[in-house]
């Protein structure tokens, strides 16, 4: 008996916890499906809407080019982690394996730049972008280079490449040495397989955290055919100011793709093994 | 063995990493201060060096004390907040009960939603006559004006960062808790050792160096929120819910006022050094094999 109401206490306090949790979503979700014929101020509120209508989804649809967000978004996660797996990978290997005058230098180097917060730097960044013509007043593709550039690396993720090497025996090394193997033949065909869950792992938190950007897309981008979907979304405000019927329903169209991706790849975030991976 | 990879290799594979770093962080990182002695108020194209002159400017600015202190009470709000309330979520959900992977997703869910959508929704909560003002009403509370008051302006921008950061803590925690050795549990259970006891007792002490984490990294990301004040007040009303990373974009972008800003930047960056210093070599070492 004891055991059950302990058991019933923490789910009761698990399902509150799970309730709060969802309800802005849930609410959000309401009001979008809410046709005029019902007052979203109305008190009492209703959570089921009395006017159910999918017109606000169509209505936004067609007013703003979710599609063009998605894809530029699609754009920019896609080159970030790219690059990320490419670089981080790249830099962790010698770190790992190698020895080389100034490894110490480059090593607290690298880890320098995780004190340092883009917030901080941003100004600079953002003069230095200018200056090599990495903005989508230039052309759309130097645009994409400019929403990436700044994050194409990290230290986060070569610590993780550099972690992933040194986990590798070195008799596999000394294995395809002997049978003839050069550097970069070591490094691609032997050694990059073996740390395919890290890089998988650095891949999407990679995606996560390019995707929800919003500060450093809104500072450069000034064209609305740029814009990525957070960008996009906070756009919503200004174009229907007080439609909140519109507001709420591009906001969730606009969250569906990551929601799709989180479900799909839940057990990389859920897991606890990949702890502290997502940047603050 | 080491031989093999001759001289040059090493510096190959750090190049394409070293040269991104090179041009979007350490220069940027150094003009961050070359640019806090200059002026571009007057001309964006010429700008003057004028010295310690921001910084002077900076420090008899009584909005920038403003924007100070709201930063130290979103540290002082959220950071606490956030170090105790996942840890109890995750002990919750450590215990042996059905259901574990839907709850860890649900509270999962905030942190993967972008903040600009997280900060739509609680604008919408926080409407006039929004579902937070009938609450209000029903339990015989006068409506709120959650994010145009600005006594309450600045903790309701705030609860959004803590809703958002819940879960991210809570897995966090869990992994943190699985390490705690099982035998402890069934002493305290023997001895008949409350709920209450059991964690203050056994799991607190054992886990002590995660909540040092996440009290750390939680600070960290305290002092950096932009995106939510963006799109939720704008820092206002009268500055009441600006914080220092807001005013910094607020300054150099909307007054163009590259050298104030960038003095700005500089204690932002001694500020989060600090913290990071303290996580890195602290708490942080074996993730970098320090």
């Amino acid at each position: 008996m004891k055991r059950f109401l302990e058991k019933f206490s923490i789910h009761f306090v698990l399902i509150v916890v799970s309730l709060l949790s969802i309800f802005p979503f849930i609410w959000l979700i309401s009001t979008s499906l809410k046709g005029a014929g019902e007052n979203i101020f109305a008190y009492p509120p209703d959570i089921i809407p009395s006017d159910f209508t999918w017109d606000n989804y169509t209505g936004v649809w067609q007013k703003v080019d979710f599609i063009g967000y998605f894809v530029n978004s699609m754009i920019v996660a896609g080159g970030t982690v790219i690059l990320n797996l490419i670089l981080s990978a790249m830099a962790g290997y010698p770190l790992a394996r190698m020895q080389f005058k100034g490894k110490k230098i480059v090593f607290f180097s690298i880890l320098a730049t995780i004190m340092i917060p883009f917030q901080a730097i941003m100004l600079p960044v953002y003069l230095i972008t200018l200056k090599l013509n990495l903005v989508d007043s230039v052309n759309n593709f130097a645009g994409y280079i400019g929403l990436i550039m700044p994050f194409a690396v990290s230290a986060f993720g070569i610590f993780l490449m550099r972690q992933a090497f040194l986990g590798i025996p070195k008799e596999m090394e000394e294995a395809a040495i002997v049978d003839g193997c050069s550097v970069w033949q070591l490094f691609t065909k032997v050694l990059l397989p073996m740390v395919k869950p890290s890089l998988a792992v650095l891949a999407i938190f990679t995606f996560i955290g390019s995707w929800g950007e919003f500060l450093w897309p809104s500072i450069v981008l000034t064209k609305e055919s740029m814009y990525t979907l957070p960008v996009g979304v906070n756009n919503l405000q200004g174009m229907f100011s007080s439609n909140w019927r519109f507001i709420a329903a591009g906001s969730i169209l606009a969250t569906m793709p990551i929601v799709i991706f989180f479900l799909a790849m839940q057990r990389y975030f859920i897991s606890g093994e990949n702890d502290g991976a997502v940047k603050g | 063995m080491f031989k093999y990879y001759g001289k040059f290799i090493p510096y190959l594979f750090l190049f394409p990493a070293g040269i991104v770093l090179l041009i979007f962080f350490f220069i940027p990182f150094f003009q961050t201060f070359l640019l806090s002695f200059q002026d571009y108020s007057t001309s964006i194209y010429h700008p003057a060096l004028v010295g310690v002159e921001n910084y002077v400017k900076l420090f008899h600015n009584p909005v920038f004390y403003k924007v100070l202190w709201n930063t130290f009470i979103y540290l002082f709000v959220a950071v606490p907040i956030l170090a105790i309330l996942p840890l109890f979520i995750a002990i919750l959900i450590n215990q042996k009960i059905r259901g574990v992977t839907l709850y860890k997703i649900i509270i999962y869910l905030p942190v993967i939603v972008s903040i600009v959508v997280a900060a739509i929704a609680f604008k919408w909560l926080y409407a006039d006559q929004g579902i937070l003002n009938y609450i209000a009403a029903s339990i015989g509370v006068n409506a709120i004006g959650w994010l145009t008051d600005p006594n309450y302006a600045l903790y309701s921008v705030i609860l959004v960062t803590i809703w958002k950061g819940i879960g991210y803590y809570m897995i966090i925690y869990l992994a943190a808790l699985m390490s705690v050795p099982k035998e402890l549990y069934e002493a305290c259970d023997i001895d008949g050792a409350n709920f209450l006891t059991k964690h203050l007792t056994v799991t607190i002490p054992h886990i002590m160096p995660t909540i040092a984490l996440v009290t750390t990294i939680s600070a960290i990301s305290a002092m950096k929120v932009f995106a939510e004040i963006y799109v939720m007040t704008k820092g206002g009303p009268l500055n009441s819910s600006k914080t220092i990373v807001y005013y910094i974009y607020e300054r150099a972008f909307e007054n163009l006022d590259l050298g104030y800003a960038s003095a700005m930047a500089v204690v932002l960056l001694v500020i989060v050094m600090v913290f990071s210093l303290i996580n890195i070599f602290c708490f942080e070492r074996n993730k970098y094999q320090l």
